[in-house]
């Protein structure tokens, strides 16, 4: 286990924490200023998952929820990219998890309300582990955008809920990916949290040609950064453990 | 101009929202199937060593209200003060959807040493996310039955008396309780680190 010091988090990458806009955010935002240390062993270390803790099928949503007895209805995509450091270097061995609506835009959980079918062969869930070099791939089908109660008519682009585990506890990060090209993108009062629009375009997945397979999937790359570790200037090894 | 740095500017974060649940834990909100089992439900093994403990508690917003949709995770050090092997030490736990509360069942965590020797009072590191929570907040578990005097977290609070809001309380035989407020009156410390 490696416990390199982490690189500070560069707070101005992400949203603030009271964004009135976004108006669940108002009464569950921290107000006082964040203790602020440098990191610990409990920081740098972390959980390590591996392999046997996976089922075979746990990075296709097509066909995990019925262990591949039925297919779920919706445009067929890839989404896949790689989990790097704030260095560049690839985090290899990093728990990727995903979780989205169905093609019509509805979530398989009891608080979800929308009257959008669930799809009975779609649960909506997926998992991996990055390769060697950082590379995750999941084949999933195009979440469907769907309405929320904040404004009177605001209404969630199409996206990929995102949680991702680096070496370090201290680089634990939940996120979001978008589509290229959603018209929804810029009226969504959660991705504006995000102040920069520089830092919006971070969340936004290309098309990948390269990667769509012909008569079966389009293709999105989605690349992810977690937070560096400290490291003198000859070392250059992989992230992860 | 000068050179470009070249470094990586991290991911920005987004709420896990209000479903997060189906992601990170599906058997526990009835979809089971997916996958064998829900990952880091007990943070140890049966029969690992030290004592097992129990910490309840829930989120509460500032109006007072507890979250009844966030997630959590815990991860601390065993017994001994060292962290693993693999995903021991690792845990998820969620608010209950009625109630707000949760529930942590794990062993007692030794006393972490730093690079320099100082010895870290035990603790749980936590990492709280849900629906309204732009990125995850970070904050610890300590105990009211240790010495925290030597502890070099505990010794950068500014504000001494809220040192309280990281210290859960025994409330009975390996039992502790702590509520987790994000904001208004006692406000927990959340971390940067
Ligand atoms: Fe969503």
């Amino acid at each position: 286990m490696t416990t390199a010091p982490l690189v500070h988090r560069d707070r101005a990458s992400h949203p603030p924490a009271y964004t009135p806009r976004y108006k669940t955010s108002v009464a569950r935002s921290p107000q006082l200023p964040l203790l602020a240390m440098r990191s610990t062993p409990t920081e740098q270390s972390g959980p390590v998952f591996g392999h046997s803790q996976l089922g075979p099928l746990d990075n296709d949503l097509i066909t995990n929820f019925t262990q591949g007895r039925e297919r779920a209805i919706g445009e067929r995509i890839i989404v896949h990219g790689r989990v790097l450091d704030g260095f560049g270097r690839p985090v290899r061995g990093a728990l990727v998890e995903i979780w989205q609506a169905n093609a019509g835009g509805r979530y398989r959980h009891k608080n979800d309300g929308y009257f959008a079918p669930l799809d009975p062969n779609f649960g909506g869930c997926g998992r991996t582990i990055t390769d060697e070099d950082g590379s995750y791939e999941f084949h999933t089908v195009r979440p469907g955008a769907y309405p929320w109660p904040n404004g009177p008519n605001d209404w969630r682009p199409m996206h990929i809920h995102f949680s991702v585990f680096g070496a370090a506890f201290g680089q634990r990060l939940i996120t979001q990916m978008y589509f290229e090209g959603d018209p929804l993108i810029p009226r969504c009062p959660i991705v504006q949290t995000i102040g920069a629009p520089e830092a919006i375009d971070r969340l936004v997945a290309p098309l990948d040609m390269n990667r769509a397979l012909p008569m079966d999937s389009l293709a999105y790359k989605f690349d992810i950064v977690l937070r560096g570790r400290r490291q003198s200037v000859f070392e250059n090894k992989p992230e992860g453990t | 101009m000068v050179q470009p740095l070249g470094y990586l500017a991290e991911t920005p974060s987004q709420t896990a929202g209000p479903y997060v649940h189906i992601g990170c834990m599906p058997n526990f909100v009835g979809n089971a199937g997916i996958y064998s089992a829900d990952l880091s439900v007990r943070p140890f093994p049966n029969g690992a060593p030290g004592t097992r403990i129990s910490v309840t508690g829930r989120v509460l917003d500032g109006l007072g209200t507890p979250l009844r949709d966030a997630m959590l995770e815990g991860w601390q050090a065993g017994a001994d003060g060292t962290f693993g092997p693999g995903s021991a030490g690792h845990s998820r736990f969620a608010a209950n959807f009625q109630t707000g509360e949760w529930r942590l069942e794990t062993i007692k965590p030794g006393p972490v040493p730093m690079e320099d020797g100082r010895l870290q009072a035990p603790h749980i590191s936590i990492w709280i996310v849900a629906r309204g929570i732009n990125i995850g907040l970070a904050t610890r578990i300590y105990f009211d039955d240790d010495d925290h005097s030597g502890d070099p977290l505990m010794a950068r609070i500014e504000h001494k008396d809220r040192a309280a809001t990281l210290i859960a309380k025994s409330t009975g035989d390996r039992e502790y309780a702590h509520d987790i407020r994000l904001q208004g009156e006692r406000e927990t410390i959340f971390l940067d680190i």
